[in-house]
């Protein structure tokens, strides 16, 4: 008895003890959370997925651009919520020697986050920099770079022909002047390209930037770009913590355009109900991509979902190579007037989203009205495949699972809404679904297996050859013509220099692309972000360059 | 029971190796490469090929093998496809979250679990044995993910008791020591950051141990009504000692057995259940990149991952087996 009552006070004791335990332990959390309150300009952004690393020029893809796009600037940059080419670190800008020379009269007193100054030699720095680049495993990385100055000095692997870039000439500090071997229908508008943003020269070589070693099946990058990228940009790096998934940016109080924001952090939520579910609780303050069908729900949860104008297009793409029939443009046509684009653009896409006339979206220079149009006519259709002999007509029609893309916010829905308009004309449909990154660009891209399939792009800068080149500049498995008329129409189109003139070249190219219709443009759709009620300042940007310094926490 | 183990250590190895070769070879036949993975969204069937050629994915099956092989053993894996960081150096960044949500859930489903399933068999066929069984039930049928969004719904939309997923609060600071956020927090002595690491571990750690816990009682309960019914109860009571030294001595020490061996299975089955808690939770643990690198197609990463599973699978089995001798002294003679 006496044993049992001593067990009882210890265990009252110990239940006592843990509980005050908690209880202080409870106190000692409510006094430091007070004492966090003045964290109001910390900015947290739900990032959907990991960055890669923080070099600009090694890297392709949105998620690390967004966090690389605060902490460094460009010599020229869209103007917010516009593809409009503006002033950034180059003030003012010309090209001369019919566009093979471009000068660029430098911002004054901006100095890199490691406190060394900007000036033309910098400038020069960089582009030698990506020029001179060696290693097949480091060029092959450098996927904007390539894309635009068509190689290097030493060309490894692939690339080949006369790169574009010359050299560059520091004539004075704040002079840079860029030689190109060629001229290019990119340029400006390719200044704005994240990739090519400028970094710190002192930085590159302390921290060994270009040391790109091939790992495995995969390639390994310097401390410059894992732990010290330095660029001028409102923002400066802080740090990557890896076990908890967040990148911490602070402000960069020397930047011209100074942020409203103390600090910046991105925190990595790669399931989207758990980024939608965090933004309700406050966790975090926006995140990009919602999907079309949430707009309502976050808007009634008092979020802001903020539109992009449309940078995109979304396409059937047809092989005419894996159909002799599709090479008939009556064919071509017809399934053209038998999808009811209007109607899937108001009943499966996000508001603001329009019906596609061309394949290049309504604010990309080049853009006309002027294209011959293919509107809803069923029956026409089906007058245009008797005309071309091909009534029942069976087509294997392509399109990916486990993806969503800004153009294509549910491929399985966009896939429904054509292949059943198609049905209605007569045309038999052989579905087949695969998975975006296991087969399903392989099979399109590079096979060519399909007859159709569905397949969109973003724009990376505002030039019509980035959409019409990128498409049909050349011969591809993806859609299986040979138009040498075309290929010349748009190489020409890419080498007209001048605004003006550049722009209704493209003119040209469109209404001729629409002519002979390779493939259907489907819609223009517009991604959103969306950010919380208390959040101001963010501009929506159709390239999907928002620079978080002009936002504040009301 | 060295011999024992360095035993059990040399069986791995041939196990392993084969098993290295069937994810090597599942992978490579699954369409898609890495080179598609690598370069993204822009990426053209020439800058495919050519990349292919680069990383020497054009060789022969067996010599990409070899090769793999080789760097394995002198412990590199690569470097992910996704985050560009060696492989190892993730997994070592995740591996603190997944050991965390499966140790608490552990601790859960066992503390839990076998006072629950002996209660449930001393009072066989009464009402508290009766819900016991229902909830076991219902446990073991529902999926781990839904469970995970009901809890959200329920214990941190709704009532805001909790909070909705990560590891802790982003503001909060803490200071990283080990990794672990718990640890972290009572060594740097950030109660509140060690504090925060638990309220965030609750609903996780709930959800992942519903099945286990549910399996754990159920074993318990059967394991313990069978040493009930063994003669030896019936002599040891029939020698007149008391019933608690009989339940404590006797009954629990020897229904333990088959719980342990559950016990080891399901911490296995508990990295399978991670894999989704972790999603619902945001927990950027071992289960998000492995989710991540299936979806990506980061062969490195998966690789890395499978066989590491594998290592801890062949571990956990071993403790089961170390763990009988201590139980049951008799396997220790066998």
């Amino acid at each position: 008895m006496l044993q049992s009552r001593g067990a009882r006070t210890r265990r009252i004791a110990l239940i006592g003890l843990s509980g005050a335990l908690a209880l202080s332990v409870t106190a000692c959390a409510e006094s430091q959370r007070d004492a966090g309150a003045d964290n109001a300009g910390t900015f947290i952004f739900g990032a959907a997925g990991n960055p890669k690393m923080f070099d600009p020029i090694f890297n392709d893809e949105g998620e690390t651009f967004r966090i690389t796009r605060q902490m460094y600037d460009t010599l020229l940059m869209n103007k917010p919520g516009t593809a409009e080419v503006v002033g950034s670190l180059a003030e003012k800008w010309e090209s001369s020697n019919e566009g093979k020379t471009w000068t660029f009269t430098l911002r004054k007193g901006v100095t890199f986050h490691d406190g060394t100054p900007f000036n033309a030699a910098a400038v020069c720095f960089n582009f030698d920099r990506w020029f001179n680049m060696k290693g097949q495993a480091a060029q092959s990385q450098m996927i904007y770079y390539g894309d635009v100055f068509e190689g290097f000095a030493a060309n490894e692997g692939d690339a080949a022909g006369d790169p574009v870039y010359k050299n560059c000439e520091a004539k004075d500090d704040s002079t840079a002047v860029l030689n190109l071997n060629k001229a290019k229908g990119a340029f400006p508008a390719a200044f704005t390209l994240p990739s090519l943003s400028i970094s710190s020269p002192e930085a590159l070589k302390k921290y060994n930037a270009d040391q790109v070693t091939q790992t495995g099946d995969s390639f390994s990058y310097s401390d410059y770009a894992n732990l010290h990228p330095t660029g001028t940009g409102p923002f400066k790096f802080e740090g990557y913590d890896q076990g908890k998934g967040e990148i911490t940016l602070v402000r960069n109080d020397a930047h011209w355009e100074k942020a409203k924001l103390d600090k910046l952090i991105f925190k990595v939520i790669k399931d989207e109900n758990g980024r939608k579910q965090a933004l309700k609780t406050g966790d975090i303050q926006g995140f990009d991509y919602p999907a079309p069908a949430d707009y309502q729900l976050l808007r009634n949860e008092g979020q802001n979902v903020l539109i992009r104008p449309s940078f995109n297009v979304l396409y059937l793409g047809i092989n005419q190579a894996g159909n002799p029939k599709l090479a008939d443009v009556k064919v071509r046509q017809a399934l053209a007037h038998g999808i009811n684009r209007e109607q899937f653009v108001k009943s499966k896409l996000a508001e603001g989203s329009e019906v596609a006339t061309e394949f290049v979206p309504k604010a990309i220079a080049g853009y006309t009205e002027d294209v011959p149009k293919y509107p809803y006519d069923p029956e026409k259709a089906k007058q245009l495949l008797k005309e071309a002999g091909a009534e029942g007509l069976s087509l294997k029609f392509y399109y990916p699972t486990e993806v969503t893309r800004p153009y294509m916010p549910n491929p399985a829905d966009t896939f429904t809404a054509i292949s059943e308009d198609l049905k209605a004309i007569g045309i038999n449909i052989e579905p087949i679904a695969k998975p975006w990154n296991g087969g399903y660009k392989d099979d399109v891209q590079k096979l060519g297996k399909h007859d159709l399939h569905l397949l969109g792009w973003t724009g990376d800068y505002n030039d019509a050859g980035n959409f019409v080149g990128t498409f049909f500049g050349r011969e591809k498995p993806e859609f299986g013509f040979k138009n040498d008329q075309l290929f010349q129409a748009l190489s020409a189109a890419d080498g007209t220099q001048g605004e003006g003139p550049h722009a209704q070249a493209y003119q040209g190219v469109n209404k001729q692309i629409m002519e002979y219709l390779p493939a259907v443009p489907i819609a223009y759709p517009t991604p959103a972000l969306v950010v919380g009620p208390k959040v101001q300042g963010m501009v929506p940007s159709p390239l999907t360059d928002e620079r978080f310094n002009t936002v504040s926490l009301g | 029971m060295l011999r024992f183990i360095v035993r059990r250590l040399l069986q791995a190895i041939p196990t392993l190796l084969i098993l290295s070769i069937l994810v090597f070879a599942w992978l490579r036949a699954l369409p898609g490469g890495p080179a598609g993975a690598l370069l993204g969204d822009k990426a053209t069937p020439e800058k495919i090929a050519e990349l292919n050629q680069i990383l020497g994915l054009d060789q022969p099956i067996f010599v990409q093998y070899f090769k793999f092989l080789g760097r394995v053993l002198t412990g590199d894996f690569g470097n992910s496809l996704i985050s560009t960081q060696p492989v190892l150096s993730e997994i070592g960044f995740a591996l603190p979250a997944t050991l965390e949500l499966s140790i608490a859930a552990l601790l859960l489903a066992v503390g839990l679990g076998i006072p629950l399933g002996y209660v449930a068999a001393r009072f066989r066929g009464g009402f508290l044995d009766n819900t016991t069984i229902m909830a076991t039930l219902v446990g073991v049928a529902v999926p781990v993910f839904f469970l995970g969004y009901l809890l959200q719904f329920i214990f941190a939309e709704q009532l805001g008791l909790f909070p909705v997923g990560g590891r802790q609060d982003t503001l909060i600071g803490a200071t990283n020591v080990t990794g672990f956020a718990v640890l972290d927090g009572i060594l740097t002595q950030e109660w509140d950051a060690s504090w925060d690491a638990i309220v965030h571990l609750v609903l996780p750690a709930a959800a992942l141990a519903t099945i286990p816990l549910a399996v754990i009682v159920r074993i318990t309960r059967a394991s313990v009504l069978d040493v009930m019914n063994e003669d030896f109860i019936r002599t040891a009571q029939s020698k007149g000692l008391g019933a608690p030294t009989i339940r404590r001595r006797h009954v629990l020490r020897n229904a333990l057995l088959p719980v342990a061996t559950t016990i080891g299975l399901q911490t296995g089955l508990l990295l399978g259940g991670a894999v989704l808690t972790e999603r619902v939770f945001n927990l950027n643990g071992i289960g998000s990149l492995l989710a991540e690198g299936i979806e990506r197609r980061d062969y490195p990463r998966l690789q890395a991952l499978i066989l590491l599973g594998a290592v801890v699978y062949v571990l956990v089995n071993m403790l089961v087996d170390i763990s009988y001798g201590i139980i049951d002294p008799r396997v220790r003679v066998r």
